[in-house]
């Protein structure tokens, strides 16, 4: 295979975005390598309406909104291979992967865009004792069956968790003539959207159960109920409060893990709370000319936001391409303090900074009336109250350049939530 | 008729059924299951013990240190993964130190090689990552850690080859015995007829044993919780670290497994119901307990999957082999708990020189004692690769990200002699869905695979037996929930 400038690992929304923008900014040497059989990763299953508000200022499908950037793609004559599995990434940039009809061929590229995307995390890693019979299904794997496949998974459905997919599927099942008996949630409070709980759950009367969880599993051959019980500020599970649940479906809905086991082997660096790669303001990693965006960085409750973040990080994969590394001042550091718990970027270099610097983030817990609040090392630049701040929405702060060159001496710039 | 039926196709049934298959004789095995290795056999902890523990004169004692000495050799030949990884009893207070000792002089009657009583720096010296409490260990080289799937899935291939054959989904229900000396066994797929019943049905040995013999005995299924961990994580012991033994086992194991995780268990509670495989709160707070004691800094947040297994634990914790005084021509192969996966090869070996004796069965002069696993791409070059995507394309599909497994390998696992047809089967012998996202990307894309290459509709393919199936009905076809 030859060599192309910028090989991007990964076709769904991030890698997408990535591409198109680092076509427009002037490189016509890309590949998108996609495992799928199409274009637009996940979000060719989630096909509730929703996205696009932020972008495109009307409420499109998942593969709506895929196909806006697809379009782009395809218009635009950038190269891609379907069916394709990259199965490494060496930290010179050669890219390694596999298909049917080229077999397992290397690509050399000058720069990497990691855009792989995230994985769900499954019953077994969360310690759920009980039986392990058919009908557990993490809620994607679900929604893959009902969605792309056309097959009903289950009929009287219980949902762990209350992340973003779980909620979506609680509709999605009920649609489609399934009961969802409830939705039980280990925290105090949702891990997904305020309006996928009213949307999802409220309007059809299914009960989100917050602080409980599934105790055990009852059936050998395929799921036949489920045990749930409250669980106390420890997050264990008190006596006494054990419901029994009858179903033949628990879908799990427990959290997203940005996939990177391609970014660790290349030696990337990672952020451990974040589980993706710590990059600065280009979204540039650890090694130099290798990028990440999407929810292989960090889990996005937008799309919208994935989109926006690929795009600077195609910008800046071909900036890189066309100038080399430049020159440039000593990297500023971003912190996550307080309430916050990490921050992307990790560091800023104002002389690759553009005009806005936008730092995201998420919350530990819920927080009501609070402030969000940027610190330039010990100067509060930014004390922006908040109705409220929760861990399923993701927040950011946007903070322009001259407020960055006018503070002397910058190290560092701290993120917080005070609550005064 | 046949001459010999061998209730139970767990590895010992499969590993009796191998060496039987030496033999002209017509020779068939009924299964519960859909599949081989269903049982106990697919829930242990994949151990080849070195033979220290067993007491002195036992049967366990004996068919462990054969088992093992036979275990390179047939691994080989079956073309599996086998690996002497060493074992290691390790004591965390000085007092246990004594105990040490008996287990080395126990270990050096039953036969067992290279036995080795380390102090506290040999010990960290090899294991770095034990815990700073450690005080000593017995070291035994010979222990070692195979797939157990795998070694099941071989035996009862190369039986078949040889031309045993195998009912599955066939649960033997009663046993008599006619005037003629004949074995009628009712199942719920008809009624067998043979001469010679080899028992070798686990935790149900007892209930067919005490079908047929006065001399009773009693399983008890004893219970044990298994956490398995990352892959990253599989480098963080190299040998099997047990702690000392008890009367109820040997105890809560770190050890790497032959596919490069962590594992940690088993857990040992006494219980009634053959069928609870089900792990618990408890036990699961155990392992990461005791676990925890051994090892520094147990990354137990990075467990994948935990599950349950069920030993045949025997009263007389002793392996009962052969013909009781009461109920000639049948066999027991019953009590096999704990070394019973590494006997299982000196048991075939035992009980098919026993029924060869009995019923003077002659050696086939075709008899193939090899076969060839499951291609495997894992850590194959890009040449070699390449090679075989050529030759086959499916080889540069990718269908289990998490242990890179290609459709080349689900197809070559289902179309192999018993090949799998469920999600379990295709993972037992490929590994797909045994990784860290535990089938989350891949068991749609194997259901596909299996409704196409069997021809079955999606609604009927299963996780593994009964009704485990893992779709219900197309969407829009039926009225959903109520229908």
């Amino acid at each position: 295979m030859k060599s192309y400038d910028i090989v991007i690992v990964g076709g769904g929304p991030a890698g997408l975005a990535a591409a198109v923008a680092a076509k427009k900014a002037g490189n016509d040497s890309i590949l998108i390598l996609e495992r799928d059989h199409e274009l637009g990763g996940i979000l060719n299953q989630c096909i509730h309406n929703g996205f696009g508000l932020h972008t495109f200022k009307e409420e499109l499908t998942g593969p709506e909104y895929a196909s806006r950037y697809i379009d782009q793609v395809l218009e635009l004559g950038i190269d891609y291979r379907l069916n394709t599995m990259v199965m490494d990434i060496a930290p010179d940039k050669t890219v390694t992967a596999m298909n049917r009809e080229d077999g397992m061929f290397t690509v050399p590229a000058k720069a990497v865009i990691l855009a792989m995307g995230c994985r769900e995390r499954p019953r077994g890693a969360l310690n759920i004792p009980g039986y392990r019979p058919a009908g557990i299904y993490s809620a994607g794997t679900a929604q893959r069956l009902v969605n792309i496949e056309g097959y009903m998974p289950g009929k009287e459905v219980v949902i762990l968790g209350s992340g973003d997919i779980g909620l979506i599927m609680a509709r999605r099942m009920t649609f489609e003539g399934a009961k969802v008996q409830c939705v039980a949630e280990i925290m105090p409070y949702s891990g997904g959207l305020k309006r996928n709980i009213v949307q999802c759950l409220n309007d059809y009367n299914i009960p989100l159960l917050l602080s409980h969880t599934v105790v055990d599993i009852k059936g050998r051959e395929r799921v036949e109920g489920v045990t749930i019980a409250e669980v106390d500020g420890n997050m264990k599970p008190i006596p006494g409060t054990e419901k029994f649940y009858s179903c033949d479906t628990l879908m799990l809905s427990t959290g997203l893990i940005p996939e990177n086991e391609l970014s660790r082997s290349a030696g990337v660096a990672m952020n451990p709370v974040t589980s993706g790669p710590v990059v600065n303001e280009s979204f540039e990693t650890s090694i130099e000319g290798v990028f990440a965006c999407g929810n292989v960085l960090h889990v996005h409750d937008l799309v919208d936001y994935v989109s926006e973040e690929a795009a600077k990080a195609g910008e800046h994969a071909a900036a890189y391409v066309a100038n080399g590394r430049e020159e440039a001042a000593e990297d500023i550091t971003v912190t996550a303090k307080g309430g916050a718990r990490y921050t992307v970027p990790s560091t800023v270099s104002l002389d690759r900074l553009g005009d806005l610097l936008t730092i995201r983030f998420r919350v530990g817990a819920v927080y009501k009336d609070a402030f969000v609040s940027v610190y330039l090392d010990d100067e509060r630049v930014t004390h922006q109250k908040k109705r409220i701040i929760a861990p399923g929405e993701m927040e950011q702060v946007i903070l322009k350049k001259e407020q960055l060159t006018s503070h002397e001496g910058l190290k560092n710039i701290t993120v917080t939530v005070e609550t005064e | 008729m046949y001459d010999i039926i061998i209730i139970g196709a767990g590895v010992t049934g499969a590993a009796v059924a191998r060496e039987l298959s030496r033999y002209d004789a017509r020779i068939c095995v009924l299964e519960r299951e859909e599949d081989v290795c269903c049982g106990t056999s697919k829930a242990n902890s994949a151990i080849v013990h070195a033979g220290f523990d067993a007491a002195e004169g036992s049967l366990m004692a004996r068919f462990n240190v054969r088992g093992n000495e036979l275990m390179e050799g047939l691994a080989k030949d079956l073309d599996i993964p086998f690996k002497r990884n060493g074992s290691l009893v390790v004591c965390i207070h000085k007092e246990e130190l004594d105990g040490l000792k008996d287990l080395y002089d126990r270990g050096v009657k039953n036969g067992v090689p290279d036995l080795k009583i380390l102090s506290r720096e040999e010990l960290l010296e090899m294991e770095p990552n034990l815990s700073e409490n450690a005080e000593g260990a017995l070291y035994a080289p010979t222990g070692g850690i195979i797939c157990p799937f795998k070694l099941n899935i071989a035996l009862a291939e190369n039986a078949f080859v040889n031309g045993v054959e195998f009912r599955f989904n066939t649960r033997a229900e009663q046993l008599t015995r006619d005037e003629e000396g004949l074995w009628h066994i009712r199942t719920n797929n008809g009624e067998y007829v043979t001469r010679y019943v080899v028992n070798a049905a686990g935790l149900y040995s007892d209930y067919f044993h005490n079908m047929v013999s006065e001399k009773k005995i009693h399983i008890t299924p004893r219970r044990g919780d298994y956490c398995i961990l990352d892959k990253e994580t599989g480098d963080l012991v190299e040998k099997t670290i047990f702690p000392q033994p008890s009367k109820m086992g040997k105890g809560i194991l770190v050890a790497p497994t032959i596919h490069g995780n962590l594992f940690v268990g088993p857990t040992a509670v006494d219980i009634e119901d053959k069928e609870s495989t089900a792990t618990t709160q408890d036990g699961i707070a155990q392992l990461i307990e005791k676990g925890g004691m051994y090892v520094k800094d147990l990354p137990i947040k990075k467990v994948i999957t935990s599950f349950a297994g069920l030993r045949a634990h025997e009263d007389g914790h002793e392996f009962i082999l052969g013909e009781p005084e009461d109920a000639p021509h049948f066999i027991d192969c019953a009590g096999i708990e704990s070394p019973g996966l590494t006997s299982c090869p000196a048991i075939g070996e035992y009980i098919a020189e026993m029924m060869r004796d009995m019923m003077d069965l002659k050696e086939k002069e075709n008899w193939i004692g090899t076969r060839k696993d499951v291609v495997s791409t894992e850590g194959l070059s890009l040449e070699e690769r390449n090679a075989l995507i050529k030759e086959n394309p499916a080889f540069g599909t990718i269908i289990c990200r998490c242990e890179s497994v290609t459709e080349g390998e689900i197809l070559d696992a289902i179309h192999r002699p018993l090949g799998a047809r469920s999600l379990d089967g295709v993972k037992r012998r490929t590994r797909a869905g045994m990784g860290r996202c535990q089938a989350g990307f891949c068991s749609p894309r194997v259901m596909e695979i299996l409704h196409r290459e069997l021809g079955l509709p999606m609604e009927e393919i299963k996780k593994s037996s009964g009704k485990s199936n893992m779709v219900f009905y197309r969407t829009k076809e039926e009225g959903g929930h109520t229908a």
